[in-house]
This record gives structure tokens, C-alpha cells and sequence, in this order.
């Protein structure tokens, strides 16, 4: 089976808290907090879309979206 | 439908403070939903008062946002008047089995088709952080400053002697398993109870020194262990988690429709 890729991780700015919860727990280190204490992708090649992410975001700003198999 | 389809996004960002589990709950109720592929028409949520029964203001269900502790008196009127709708009762630890203790052991008892979820942080958050009857001993709370003396309930143990059918629990760090169990707990036919061990970064876990919202998430991985485990057989003093009862008996609603037959009748 292929490897999962990445399309594109929607990160509601307006949502996110900074809580860091999606940043501690990712297990390929994708995400970090911003100068304004945001969450945002810094390294989306290599996110395995697990959604960890997403699922445990205590704000629901985060949404993964998996590229389409070719 | 995508998660967000089953909210009022008006309301975002959410009142909860950063790092709140109870977000996390939301987050794990509504994919449950959406994976059930329930019609949000059919669903009606109530909740009493607290940080935790905000959630039904968030939720583009049928709401009732009633009083402290009587979520669970308020969603046993709705049932009986309509059985057909799946009703959904998020509480916190205090609402549920401090001021509402009384209604929680007598629907576990009727055994009502109601789902009722404990979002346990442990504290009253939204005053300021009094300790509750889940904060158990030896915790440091506003209203303890030298520490707790009360020991805690056990939310499962308390569930299943009240006669609950369904009882399960897990933590916002197990978010996967908390959605199975809640797609679970909405599925069966009776009570079903779903404790959900929720951080409360700003007062729970402040004063007892248990870190950030990451940290108390790392705590629930360490402390916790699935029911049937090695890693609680060899140390019984962890948290256990997983589904403790799963069994059938007959409904509230069902048994009442039998009155209302056998009178009908005469």
C-alpha cells in the first residue's frame, strides 16, 4: 500500500488556542506554534496522515485531507 | 457530512479555556455521530450547568440547556414523550453526581435509552475551581487549600451497582477509543454511561501541579490501562480503562408503553 500523503492540514487560525496539544503529540513532529501561539504545518511532507491532530483538538480547528491515490 | 456540519460555527472559537479536554469530548461526540451516521433532526442533547454543559450550545442538534444537575431529569421527560429520539446527556463530574447524583442513579436504575456522558476533570471549573466528589484526596482545590479529605466516587463502579447497561471509560488522550465507545454507548438499547477523564489545565491542573494541557494528557497515557491488560495486572493502581458492562435489560420506555397497552385495555 501506497504511503499516505498529505494534501493539505486546515488549521482554523481563528479556532486554535495554542493549547500545543497537536504539537506534542504528532508523531512525525509536523506541527509548531507561531509567533502569535497558533498552530501551523511547518513540515507537511511528512505528516502520514494519522489525524491524531484532528481528533484530539480540544479547539476542532484542525481538518486533514489525505491526497487522492493516483 | 463533515463534523463541522453537526455545529453552530457561530458560536466559535468555543468558551472552553486552552487546552481544555471537554473540546476534545466534543470533538470525539461528533465523529461518533457522524460515523453512526445519525440525522441530527433525531438527536436531542441536554445538559445542566458547568464549563462542561456548554457543549449543548455548540451542537446543531435539538438543545436544552437546563438546570444544575437535572439534565438527566429534563432528557427522561423528553424520552418518555418521544422515545424515537436518541437523547445525549453531557455532564461534568459535579453536575452529574454532586447535585444531580440522585438523577443519575435512579435512570441508571429505570435503565431509560439515554446516553449520558461524564466529562470528569475533576474540579468545578467555571466558578473557580472547588474541589468535587470525583476530586478524591489529598488534592489541592480552592475551597481545600490544605488539601482534600473526601474520597472520590468511582464513576464505573457507581454506574453498574445503579443498574446502568452500558458503562465505559476512557480519556481525551484516547480519543480513538472514546469514539468507539461513544458509537457504542449511543448504539445500545438502555442507560449507557461513558466516562471521559478530561484535563482542566487552568484550576485541576494548576493548583496540583500536574503541568499543562499536554502534560495532564501524558499523565492519563502513564496512569491509565485497558481492562484485561498486562500492564494492569501488574500494577493495579493505574486507571483502568475499556467497556465494564455491555449487557440487556428490559427498556424504560418499552416497559411504559406496556402500561399505557394494559390500561388502554380497561
Amino acid at each position: 500500500m501506497a504511503k499516505a500523503r498529505l494534501k493539505e492540514q486546515k488549521i482554523i487560525r481563528d479556532w486554535c488556542k495554542g493549547c500545543g496539544i497537536c504539537i506534542a503529540f504528532c508523531p512525525k513532529k509536523v506541527l509548531e506554534l507561531d509567533a502569535e501561539d497558533k498552530a501551523v504545518t511547518v513540515r507537511p511532507e511528512d505528516c502520514i496522515c494519522c489525524r491524531l491532530c484532528e481528533l484530539r483538538c480540544p479547539d476542532l480547528a484542525i481538518e486533514v485531507f489525505k491526497q487522492e491515490e493516483e | 457530512m463533515a463534523v463541522t456540519d453537526y455545529l453552530r460555527e457561530r458560536f466559535f472559537p468555543h468558551m472552553w479555556c486552552p487546552g481544555c479536554g471537554h473540546g476534545t469530548v466534543l470533538n470525539s461526540l461528533l465523529r461518533a455521530i457522524e460515523e453512526l451516521g445519525l440525522n441530527k433532526n433525531n438527536i436531542v442533547m441536554t445538559s445542566g450547568i458547568g464549563c462542561s454543559a456548554r457543549i449543548s450550545g455548540y451542537v446543531d442538534f435539538h438543545s436544552l440547556h437546563t438546570i444544575h444537575g437535572r439534565a438527566l431529569a429534563f432528557a427522561t421527560g423528553v424520552k418518555l414523550s418521544k422515545p424515537g429520539l436518541k437523547l445525549l446527556v453531557p455532564m461534568g463530574d459535579g453536575d452529574a453526581l454532586a447535585i444531580g447524583g440522585n438523577h443519575f442513579i435512579h435512570a441508571a436504575r429505570r435503565n431509560i435509552d439515554i446516553t449520558a456522558i461524564i466529562m470528569n476533570n475533576r474540579i468545578y471549573g467555571m466558578t473557580g475551581g472547588q474541589f468535587s466528589p470525583l476530586s478524591g484526596p489529598g488534592k489541592k482545590a480552592t475551597t481545600a487549600p490544605y488539601l482534600t479529605i473526601d474520597r472520590e466516587f468511582d464513576i464505573v463502579e457507581l454506574a453498574k451497582a445503579a443498574g446502568a447497561t452500558f458503562v465505559a471509560r476512557s480519556t481525551t488522550y484516547h480519543a480513538k477509543e472514546s469514539i468507539e465507545f461513544l458509537k457504542k454507548a449511543i448504539d445500545h438499547k438502555g442507560f449507557s454511561v461513558v466516562e471521559i477523564l478530561s484535563q482542566c489545565p487552568t484550576h485541576y491542573g494548576r493548583k496540583n501541579k500536574e503541568g499543562d494541557a499536554p502534560q495532564m494528557l501524558e499523565n492519563y497515557r502513564n496512569n491509565t490501562a485497558k481492562i484485561g491488560s498486562k500492564a494492569l495486572a501488574d500494577d493495579p493502581s493505574l486507571i483502568a480503562r475499556g467497556i465494564f458492562v455491555d449487557v440487556e435489560r428490559p427498556e424504560y420506555c418499552q416497559e411504559y408503553d406496556q402500561i399505557i397497552e394494559r390500561a388502554m385495555k380497561e
